[in-house]
C-alpha cells in the first residue's frame, strides 16, 4: 500500500513515461512547425499543430471523466457540459479581446449584442475583459455547477442509470438554454470570430504552438494530480465507494462527500479542457452541450480502458484520430462506426485497450513460465 | 439522508401513543442524542421493534438488551429475523415501530449508517463483504478507526504506528501472508477472517458478528472462538451462528429468536432444556 505524495506521483516510472512521451511529441511537433521551412518534407503544418492541441484537450476531458467513472463509478453522461462551460468562459474573454474590430465596430458590445439591439453589456459579462478573471471562471463555473448538482444528487442517493440520465438531462437543458438569444451567449451561433489572446494573434504560428504547449502542460499537470490523488487514502476510499458503497457507509464514511469531491474536481478539469479547446478551434457554440458529445466521451474512455488514467488519454487520442481520418473518407458513417466501436469494446474488451495489452503481457509471461517448467522434464 | 430533527424525534418519542410515559418505564432511557453514554446498565436497548416487509413481520415486537462487555449469542432457525435485527441496529433497515438505543443517548432509528458506525458499532455481514479490488491490507486501512473526512484522507498518510497496528491485526487473523493479495482473490474463509479483522480495526464498542465461521476449517473455528471470547469484556459482542457446538464453546447467554421475537433467553443449558425451544429449533436439528 503506497500513499503517494506529490513527488512520487511526478517521478515514478509510469509518470515519467507518460510525461516523456507527451512532452517529447509536443516539443518535436513545435520545433518542426516553427523551425523547419514550409517547403521541407519535415515541416509540420499549423493545421496539424492545432489538431494535436485539440486532441490533447479531448484527452484532458477523458482524464476528467476517468476520474469519476473509472475510479468512483459515476457514469456521467453530462461531462460535455462542464467542458462547454469552461469553453464559454474562455470564449467570453476572447470576445472582449475583439474590442472595436467587430463587424459593427462597437467598442462596448460584441457583434451579436449589437445585432440584438442591446444597448449595454449584461452584468454577467463584466470582468471578462480580464484574463485572470476569465481563468477563474473557467474553473469556478463548472466547479460550482458540479458541486450543487452533485450535492443534490448524491445526498438523495441517486446512483447508477438514474444518475447517468439526469447528467444527460443537465447537458441537454443547458444546450437548449444556450440556444436562446436572450441568454446573452450568442444563441446558436455561439461565440466566434476571435482575434487574439493576451494580445497575440490567434492566427500566428507562435500562438498556436503556445496553445499546444499550454494544453500539454494542462494534461501533464492533471495527469500527475490525478495519479497523486488516486494513490492516496482518498483515492482508495473513492474506489471502495465505487465497488461497495453501502459497505463503506457501514465503516463510517460519508460516501456522498467523497463522490462530491471527485465529481467537482473532475468538472473543473473538464472546464479547463474546454477553455484550452476554444481558442484553438476558434468557436464555441451550444452544439458543445449536445448529449451526443458526452456519450462520445464515454466511448473514448471505454476504448482506452477505465481506471488507469493513461488509458483514457490513449483512448481519446486514438478515437479522435480515427474520427479525423474516418470523417475525411465517409463522414455520414462515423456515428455508426462509433456505435459499433462502443458495442465491440463493451462485449470484447471490457477493460479497453489497456486491459487487452495487460492480458497479452500476462499470457506471454505464463507461456514463458510454462516453457521454463517443461524444459527440464 | 439527513438526520431528522432530533428535537422533534424526542418529542414524538415522549408522546408515543402506544405506551404511557415510555421514558419512565424501567429500561427505557430518555433521549438526548449526543455522544455514546455507556453509563447505564445496558449498552444496547431494543424494545418492541417491529419490521415488516410487505405485511410479513420479519421482526415482531422484539425486545432485547445487551450489557457492556457481554458476549451474546443469538440463535434461531433460518428466517427468524437475526440478520434483520442487525440491519435495524446498523441503520440499514428502519423499524416500523419500536425503540433502538445505543447507550443512554443515541437513538439508532434516527441515525444514518455512517453516524452509527462512527458512534461505535461495527458489523461483520453474513455474506462476507470486503472490498474485492483492494488488497487485504488496504481493506484494513479503509476500516481503521479515525477521522473519515475527504481532506484528511488526501493529506494524512497512514502513520508507522497505524501500519504496525494493521499488520498485527492481520497477524491475529492469520492473514499476514496475504497482506498484498486482492481481497476478491481470497478464499471464503479468509474473507470471513478479513472482515473480522476489519471490524477489529474499527475499534467498536459493540461488534455485531453474523455467522462468522461459515467456510472455516476446524482450527480456524477454534481461533475464531478464542478471538471472540478475548474481545468480550472490553467490547460488547453479539454473535449470530447456527453451529451449536461453536455456540456451546463460547456462550454465556443465548437468545433464541423465532418468527421475529425472542423465544427464550438464558444459559445454553437453560435454553437447551426449554420445551418451546426444543420444539421449534433444537428439536428440528437433533431429530
Ligand atoms: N429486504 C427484505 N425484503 C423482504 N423480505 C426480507 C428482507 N430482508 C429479510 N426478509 C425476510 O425476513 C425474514 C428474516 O430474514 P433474516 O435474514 O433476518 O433471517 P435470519 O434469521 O438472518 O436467517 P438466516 O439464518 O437464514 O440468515 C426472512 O423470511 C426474509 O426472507
Ligand atoms: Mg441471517
Amino acid at each position: 500500500m503506497r500513499h503517494s505524495d506529490f513527488k512520487t506521483a511526478l517521478t515514478d516510472h509510469a509518470a515519467k513515461l507518460f510525461l516523456g512521451v507527451l512532452f517529447g511529441a509536443v516539443i518535436i511537433v513545435a520545433l518542426l512547425n516553427l523551425l523547419v521551412p514550409a517547403d521541407s518534407a519535415l515541416h509540420v503544418s499549423s493545421y496539424t499543430v492545432t489538431l494535436l492541441g485539440k486532441y490533447l484537450c479531448y484527452a484532458l476531458l477523458a482524464l476528467a471523466l476517468d476520474l469519476v467513472w473509472g475510479y468512483c463509478g459515476i457514469l456521467s453522461l453530462g461531462h460535455g457540459a462542464f467542458f462547454a462551460l469552461g469553453g464559454y468562459a474562455m470564449g467570453m474573454y476572447l470576445m472582449r479581446q475583439i474590442g472595436d474590430r467587430g463587424v459593427y465596430g462597437n467598442p462596448e458590445l460584441p457583434d451579436f449584442m449589437v445585432f440584438l439591439n442591446w444597448d449595454q453589456l449584461p452584468w454577467y459579462w463584466h470582468g471578462f475583459d480580464h484574463f485572470g478573471f476569465a481563468l477563474l471562471m473557467v474553473g469556478l463555473v463548472p466547479g460550482v455547477l458540479a458541486f450543487v448538482f452533485g450535492w443534490l444528487a448524491f445526498r438523495s442517493r441517486v446512483t447508477g442509470v438514474y444518475l447517468s440520465i439526469i447528467t444527460q438531462a443537465l447537458t441537454y437543458a443547458l444546450m437548449l438554454a444556450f440556444f436562446r438569444n436572450e441568454l446573452g451567449f450568442g444563441g446558436n451561433n455561439g461565440l466566434t470570430d476571435f482575434k487574439d489572446i493576451l494580445g497575440f494573434s490567434l492566427q500566428a504560428d507562435g500562438t498556436r504552438v503556445a496553445l499546444l504547449l499550454a494544453s500539454a502542460l494542462a494534461l501533464g499537470g492533471a495527469f500527475v494530480l490525478c495519479r497523486w490523488i488516486t494513490g492516496t487514502r482518498l483515492g482508495r476510499t473513492v474506489m471502495a465507494v465505487r465497488d461497495a458503497e453501502s459497505r463503506a457507509r457501514f465503516l463510517g464514511y460519508r460516501t456522498e462527500h467523497y463522490k462530491l469531491w471527485v465529481f467537482t474536481l473532475s468538472a473543473v478539469l473538464a472546464g479547463i479542457a474546454g477553455a484550452l479547446y476554444v481558442p484553438q478551434v476558434g468557436i464555441i457554440n451550444p452544439g458543445e452541450f449536445s448529449p451526443l458529445n458526452s456519450i462520445e466521451l464515454v466511448v473514448w474512455v471505454a476504448v482506452g480502458g477505465r481506471a488507469t488514467l493513461y488509458g483514457a488519454v490513449i483512448g481519446a487520442i486514438l478515437v479522435n484520430y480515427g474520427k479525423t481520418v474516418f470523417t475525411g473518407v465517409m463522414p455520414e458513417a462515423w456515428l455508426f462506426a462509433l456505435g459499433g466501436l462502443f458495442v465491440a469494446v463493451t462485449v470484447f474488451l471490457p477493460q479497453g485497450l489497456v486491459g487487452l495489452a495487460k492480458n497479452l503481457a500476462r499470457k506471454k509471461k505464463t507461456e514463458k513460465d510454462e516453457e521454463a517448467h517443461h524444459e527440464p522434464a | 439522508m439527513s438526520r431528522p430533527d432530533s428535537f422533534a424525534a424526542n418529542l414524538r418519542e415522549t408522546f408515543r401513543r402506544d405506551q404511557v410515559f415510555g421514558p419512565l418505564r424501567p429500561g427505557t432511557r430518555p433521549v438526548s442524542p449526543g455522544h455514546l453514554d455507556t453509563g447505564g446498565k445496558h449498552i444496547l436497548y431494543m424494545e418492541d421493534v417491529t419490521v415488516s416487509f410487505d405485511g410479513f413481520k420479519a421482526l415482531n415486537d422484539l425486545t432485547l438488551y445487551i450489557e457492556p462487555g457481554e458476549l451474546r449469542c443469538i440463535i434461531g432457525p433460518n428466517g427468524a429475523g437475526k440478520s434483520t435485527m442487525m440491519d435495524v441496529i446498523t441503520g440499514k433497515t428502519r423499524p416500523d415501530t419500536g425503540v433502538c438505543y445505543f447507550g443512554q443517548t443515541l437513538d439508532l432509528t434516527a441515525m444514518s449508517e455512517t453516524d452509527i458506525a462512527t458512534a461505535g458499532i461495527g458489523r461483520k455481514f453474513q455474506k462476507p463483504t470486503v472490498f474485492p479490488e483492494h488488497t487485504a491490507l488496504e481493506n484494513l486501512e479503509l476500516a481503521m478507526a479515525g477521522p473519515k473526512g475527504t481532506w484528511h484522507a488526501l493529506l494524512k498518510p497512514v502513520t508507522g504506528e497505524q501500519r504496525d497496528w494493521m499488520a498485527s491485526t492481520l497477524d491475529t487473523v492469520g492473514l499476514l501472508g496475504e497482506r498484498d493479495r486482492l481481497a476478491g482473490a481470497l478464499s471464503h474463509g479468509q474473507k470471513q477472517w478479513l472482515e473480522i479483522a476489519m471490524v477489529l480495526m474499527q475499534k467498536p464498542e459493540l461488534l455485531l458478528v453474523d455467522e462468522p465461521i461459515a467456510g472455516m476449517t476446524r482450527q480456524e473455528v477454534e481461533r475464531t472462538a478464542e478471538l471472540l471470547q478475548g474481545l468480550a469484556g472490553e467490547h460488547s459482542v453479539m454473535v449470530v451462528e447456527h453451529d451449536m457446538e461453536f455456540i456451546r464453546s463460547i456462550a454465556n447467554t443465548v437468545t433464541v429468536l423465532h418468527q421475529g421475537s425472542v423465544l427464550a433467553e438464558g444459559s445454553m443449558q437453560q435454553v437447551q432444556n426449554d420445551p418451546k425451544v426444543i420444539e421449534v429449533y433444537l428439536g428440528e436439528s437433533s431429530s
